[in-house]
This record gives structure tokens, sequence and C-alpha cells, in this order.
């Protein structure tokens, strides 16, 4: 891509030069002065406030060689945490995905009354404060809550551990794959549909075949920001938890935990491991892209 | 099979696309829907497609009542105009959409989608993308995938639209052709009146969601049966009432009488054809169509000013 770019200005600057050549370099020069003091300003800005710290996590972590990490990694809480984790986002993430993808074609193109008024719900959750949605689930479903009391009779407890860990998670994350799939599908138009339609598919085999595939982009965009966005969530899930040491603990909140007690090393290689399990849902995110892509453009 | 539209009307909000139309089509008939945008020929279609609900009147295809049917047991192929080719599926693939969520055998689907592609002249093409084709090509695919499902009427919505002219031409003939092998029931819509002509052999002619005429490309040209017909089917200049084809324009070397003089404006040459542009002595502008024999036998030129005639105008009762 910054390859067929830079190719392309290359060219346009090889004219310019041809046609009026006095005045081109000097030109040139203050282009490319400008274009470099604006990557400059880009890159220094993403320095500043997310490479820096970073790598000072990773630096920290690392510092005194790989025992203390190690230690740390395999204390039976942060086992706990870890994996806790990765059951919420397990549960969270498909959630939102499918209701992310009945929102969007909801939206895009259903016709009823009150869609405006859907849209702007939809976005809700990131316009709340994470800590407002927390206490509002306490209120809702806590002992005392409006809910409360019908829930304990039941048996089932909401506050205090999992499902209700996994019901902010899921509210926190609610809008990314909606707004993600929602330009995708406007994009993709109904004519497919319909062809898809007079050639005897049904609605359902017209979903799979047809537009699912032409939106997978938009979903898969949406499901990686759901996915970071659901294991780094502290506000809500801190409130809705009760932070119970190795029971409800998210790998998010052991990190805060540790360093309250004064335990760096366990903070930062907790830290460490969310920093690579983002990461690592890029990555997989962008190697997923490639391929598929290349199957359509090859 | 035999298609019908009977008192089909249709609002979208406060506009009217259709207002109670009647259309038939004759079993294995090639029909053109001509019209201006606007004039509700597409909607009409797609009404007959299944992909509108006419608001009144109802849709028979081959003697059957399909006004509730839904598009996908209709039996129609639909070809759109810009193609709506599955992008992510090969060329292959889409032809055998149909036949594939019809759960066909294998075997069956092969045979069918390598006698398409070779109907359409796509063959060594089944494994390519949409992406990787051209206009031409792409038409041609969507055209093999509706009539994989061996569709009981075809339906094309300006199926040549987006495509330059060159290839507008050749896929017109094409069609023409196509048409007379395998002898489907096809409607097509255009708002070309030469494409119209040169491909149907009936044409529809509609105008702010009425018909105004049906009738064959002859007909029509020869005996518009209204002002709007008349200048929506070939050039005309509009004299008052009277309408006048500008090949009915003689432009004489010595006035015998009956001619009124003219000054000559502007002379294109077009070919075969001559266009020129005049100015009559009360002030009005019309265009003669003149040969190019003709045309150099005059002398013609700009600045001119000669004798012409203008013999059979049209007047149409208000």
């Amino acid at each position: 891509m910054s390859s067929s770019a830079s190719g392309s200005i290359a060219l346009s600057s090889g004219s310019t030069g041809r046609a009026a050549p006095r005045g081109a370099p000097s030109a040139d020069g203050a282009a490319r002065a400008r274009k470099l003091g604006v990557r400059t300003i880009a890159l220094g800005y993403l320095a500043l406030l997310l490479l820096a710290p970073v790598a000072m996590i990773f630096y920290r972590t690392f510092e005194h060689g790989l025992t203390p990490v190690w230690n740390a990694v395999s204390e039976p809480n942060a086992q706990h945490a870890f994996w806790l984790s990765l059951e919420i986002v397990a549960i969270a993430v498909p959630l939102n995905t499918v209701f992310g993808i009945g929102m969007a074609l909801l939206l895009e193109r259903g016709r009823f009354k009150g869609k405006a008024l859907l849209g702007l719900l939809i976005d809700l959750p990131f316009a709340i404060s994470p800590v407002v949605i927390g206490l509002a689930l306490v209120l809702a479903y806590g002992k005392t809550g409006w809910l409360g009391d019908w829930l304990a009779e039941n048996g089932i407890q909401v506050i205090f551990s999992v499902p209700g860990m996994v019901i902010a998670t899921a509210i926190v994350s609610l809008p990314f794959v909606a707004r993600e799939t929602i330009p995708v599908l406007r994009e993709l138009g109904t004519d497919a549909e319909q062809a898809a339609s007079t050639l005897g598919a049904s609605g359902w085999q017209t979903f799979w075949r047809i537009t699912l595939p032409g939106i997978r982009w938009g979903v898969v965009y949406g499901v990686v920001l759901t996915t970071a966005r659901a294991l780094g969530e502290f506000g809500a899930v801190s409130i809705v938890s009760g932070r119970i040491e190795g029971e409800t603990q998210t790998l998010p909140l052991y990190v805060q935990a540790r360093f309250e007690n004064f335990d760096i090393t366990g903070a930062y290689t907790a830290a460490v491991v969310l920093a690579l399990l983002a990461f690592a849902t890029l990555v997989a995110m962008n190697l997923l892209t490639r391929r598929t892509r290349a199957e359509t453009i090859a | 099979m035999a298609i019908e539209a009977r008192h089909v009307s249709k609002r979208f909000g406060t506009f009217t696309a259709l207002d109670d139309v009647s259309v038939t089509v004759d079993d294995g008939a090639l029909m053109a829907l001509l019209g201006p945008s606007g004039s509700g020929k597409s909607t009409l279609l797609r009404i007959i497609a299944g992909l509108e609900t006419p608001d009144e009147g109802e849709v028979v295809i081959g003697g059957e009542q399909v006004t509730d049917t839904p598009a996908r047991s209709r039996g129609v192929g639909f070809v759109f105009q810009h193609y709506a080719p599955f992008k992510h599926m090969t060329v292959h693939d889409n032809v055998a959409f149909g036949l594939s969520v019809r759960r066909r055998p294998k075997a069956e689907i092969e045979a069918r989608v390598k006698e398409l592609l070779g109907l359409v002249r796509l063959d060594g093409l089944a494994e390519r993308y949409p992406s990787q084709l051209s206009g031409g090509q792409l038409q041609r695919m969507a055209l093999a995938r509706a009539l994989a499902v061996q569709p009981k009427v075809l339906l094309l919505d300006e199926p040549f639209g987006a495509l330059d002219a060159q290839v507008r031409g050749e896929l017109r003939e094409w069609l023409r052709r196509l048409h007379e092998e395998i002898h489907v029931t096809t409607i097509f819509v255009t708002h070309d009146q030469e494409e119209a002509m040169e491909v149907a052999e009936q044409i529809v002619v509609m105008n702010k969601g009425r018909i105004e005429q049906t009738g064959t490309p002859r007909d029509l040209y020869e005996s518009p049966s209204n002002e709007f017909v008349m200048s929506f089917i070939g050039p005309v200049n509009r004299i008052g009432d009277a309408y006048v084809r500008p090949h009915d324009v003689e432009i004489l070397a010595h006035d015998d009488g009956s001619a009124t003089e003219a000054l000559i404006k502007r002379v294109v040459h077009l070919g075969f054809e001559v266009r020129v542009e005049l100015t009559l002595p009360d002030g009005r502008d019309i265009s003669a169509q003149v040969t190019r024999a003709n045309a150099a036998e005059l002398e013609l030129h700009e600045g001119q000013i000669l004798p012409v005639r203008l013999p059979r105008p049209r007047v149409f009762a208000a």
C-alpha cells in the first residue's frame, strides 16, 4: 500500500518537474518538508501517548529476568483471573456479534417507527460511563434491586458473580459490531440479495450465502473491537463483580489489586499478558482479512 | 409463457409510479418497456418479478395468478442494471447459485454451468471473480445466472445502460440472437429508443406511470398516437401545433411555389447523414436530415438561404 502511494507521488512530481523546471524543485521541497512534518507529529504523538508507556511496562516487567515473571504468572489468583477474563469474553463476544448483526440488519434494512430512537439507544453504552452502567446493574439485579427478590427466590445470583460480569461486559462493548456492520451493509446494497431471491433462495439462504459473506469485513472488525474492549473492561465489571480474589477477579481487576498491594511485578506481568492478548486479537484479524481478501482479489 | 399485468397501480409516498397499467406479453415475445426516467417502467418490471408489491392490480404469468407469490417462487430470471454480481463467488459459483440453492445433484450443476458459460461466451473465465471481469462480461454472467434455473420468463432492467456504446451495440445484437435461440418470454426496460427499436418486437412506451402506446417499432415511428410518443421515438421538430420529422424536411434547389425560405445556421456531418440546422422566416429553428450525397449536391453551407418544404406535418388532438 505504502509503496504504491509513494510510486504515484514520484510520478506526479516527475511530471510537474517537466512542466515547470524552475519552480518545481522548491515546491517539491516544501511539499516534502510538509509531509515529513506531518509524519513526525503523528508518530511523535503516538509514541508519547501509546508506545512509550507500553514499552515502559514491558521493560519493567522483564527488568529482573524471567523468574519473577514466571512466578507472577503461575500464581493461582493470576491464573484464575486470566481464565475468567477469557470465559467472559467467550460468552459476551458471540452474544454481541449475533445481536450486533441483527441490529445492523434491522437499522439498515428495516422500515419501522422508532428506528432513529433505536439507533440512538445502541450508542448509549458509548456515551455512559462504565461506572454508571455497573451501578445501574447493581440497582437492577442486586439483592435490594428491582429484580433482586425474584432472582434470589430462583437461586440465581447475578451481582458479585459471573453472569453479572458477562452482562456488564456485553453492555459496554455492545455498539461495536452494529456500528462497524451498518456502513458495510449499506454499501453492499440490496441488489445481490434481490438477485438471490429471484434465483430461488430463501431468506435464510440469502443471509448465509450472500449477506453475511458480503459484510464479513465489517463484522470481523467489529468482533475485534468488541473483544479488545471486553478484555480490557474495568469500570462496570469492577462494581458488579465485588472483586473477590480468585473468584470474581478478571485480569484488569487483578492488575489493579496487585498494584494497590505494592506487588509491582505481579501488576506489570498481568498488564503485559493483557496487552499481548489484545495484540494477538489484532494480529489474528489482520491475518484473517489478508487471507480471505487475497482469495477475492487473486 | 405469457405475462399479464392487469390494472397495476403503485405509489411511493405521494409519488404515483404506476397508474392503472395493463400490459400483455405473448408467449415467446421480446418486449421493451420504453420511457424516460420516472415513467414507472422499472417499477412495472419489478412488480412482475415480485420484487415490489403492487398497491392494486394483479400479475399473471403463464395463466397463473402470482400476485401474492414471493419472487423466489415465481420462476422469473431477473437481470439488474448494475449486474448485482455475488462478489465473493467465482463466475462458476455465481451461475451455479440458483441450482445449488435448489440442491440439485452436482453433476447436473456442472453440466448446466458449462453449457451456460458457453452460451454467454464466458468459457475459460469460470474461476474468475466478478472484480476481474469487464462490464460486458459481468452482464453476460448475470444473464447466465438468471438463465441457469430455466426461468419461465426473463426480465432485464436497463441491461445495457451502464456499458459503453460499442459493447452495448454488440450485446444488443447478441441478446436478439439469444432470444431467437432460446425463445423465453423476455421483457427489458430501457430509456433508449434506439435500443428498444433495434432489439424488441413489441414496444410499450411509458410516461408518468401510464402507457402511452403499444406497438411494433415501425407502428410507433410511423403512426405515433400522441405527441409524447412522436417526440420520444426519434427526433422531431415542433412547429406550432404540428410535428415534423427532420428527415421529412425537404431542402430544395429551386422554389416551386410550395416552399418557404430558410437560413442555414449550421451543417453537421454525421457520416452518412448530414444534419442541417435552419431558421425559418418567422424566427423558429428547425433541423433537417439529408443524406451526404444530397448535401453535396446542394452544396449546403452556413449562411445559405434556401427554399424548404415541410410535408406531412402531424397534428395531435389536445
